[in-house]
């Protein structure tokens, strides 16, 4: 039994191992982008919309209103990065009612990406927004004893991050198998369905979290954000 | 008994002591989280946007320490550096 999709090979050439994971990823990125080409084809301001746009409309105002419930000023500036971040977690979820597919955020080298993302995008976002000067100082808020803590809590929040979300949806499709090889009747396909809320709800978590982290770092902080 | 199945034991014991003492505290701090979450809820159904977004970011914060537990027992068990190097130091290896 495979642990992730990272240990099956689908081409090798050299030096060269496609696995499952990256195949699964481009393939997850091609339909979401193509999806979002199409749907964004014919837009309307007037007059009656279509469907496709309805749909798309309320996808983004519910990410922006969340972002602007977190704390984030301006919601839609960080709208393509967090907003892309949730639709790929989340997809890359629902997914699992395909036969045969391992999501590719199973595998730890994916939600380490992701978390990485998020550990960048929080210096650029917090330098863009309050300078660079203005971004350092946030370290020593509120005494400068807090300094080493910050500065640890940036690191283990990013570990948690890519753990939390490897370790829930590793266990999700672990659950299943084993359960494959015990009643392999009714018991995975209620587990499988479970498994499709939890992942929802992380890709919640996994986006809100992230809004957090740089609605922390874009704004004067005026009491102790929370560090994970 | 040689080094290295001494070194078996006491690692995959660790690592089940670890995950299963580590839950424990974050298992009983999420509860009191819903449970007072729940209560407001029952308040204040109005406010159940901004309780139910608070209560995910404290789930997350409180839930990473069972992270590190879970980190740590991963690494005891796929990546243990002791195993590592008491293989290593086997002859004929």
């Amino acid at each position: 039994m495979n642990l992730t999709s990272d240990q099956v090979i689908l081409w090798r050439h050299g030096w060269l191992n496609l696995n499952e994971t990256i195949v699964t990823t481009w393939v997850l990125m091609l339909g979401l982008a193509g999806t979002a080409k199409v749907m964004t084809r014919r837009l309307a301001t007037e007059g009656p919309v279509s469907r496709w746009q309805a749909a798309l409309e309320i996808i983004v105002t519910t990410i922006t209103s969340q972002l602007e419930g977190v704390g984030l000023d301006h919601a839609r500036k960080y709208l393509p990065f967090l907003g892309t971040l949730f639709l790929f977690v989340a997809v890359s979820c629902l997914c699992t009612v395909i036969p045969g597919y391992y999501p590719p955020t199973s595998s730890l080298s994916t939600t380490t990406a992701l978390a990485g993302c998020v550990f960048l995008s929080v210096p650029l976002f917090g330098t863009l927004d309050q300078g660079l000067w203005g971004y350092l100082k946030t370290f020593t808020q509120p005494t400068i004893i807090m300094l080493p803590f910050n500065i640890v809590g940036e690191f283990s929040r990013t570990l948690a991050l890519a753990m939390r979300l490897f370790g829930n949806m590793m266990s999700g499709t672990m659950i299943v198998a084993i359960l494959l090889t015990i009643t392999p009747l009714l018991f995975p396909v209620v587990m499988t369905a479970l498994g499709l809320l939890t992942g929802m709800v992380q890709a919640y978590i996994f986006f809100i979290l992230a809004a957090v982290y740089i609605a922390a770092a874009t704004r004067p902080r005026t009491r102790d954000t929370p560090h994970g | 008994m040689d080094s290295s199945t001494w070194i078996a034991i006491t690692s995959i014991f660790t690592a089940g002591i670890t995950i299963g003492i580590g839950v424990v505290g974050p298992g009983f701090g999420q509860g009191r989280a819903v449970a007072s979450a729940l209560s407001s809820l029952a308040q204040q159904p109005d406010a159940a946007a901004t309780i139910t977004r608070t209560l995910f970011v404290g789930l997350a914060m409180i839930e990473s320490l069972a992270i590190y537990c879970f980190v740590v027992s991963m690494i005891l068990i796929f990546a243990n550096p002791f195993w590592t190097h008491a293989i290593a130091q086997t002859p004929g290896k």
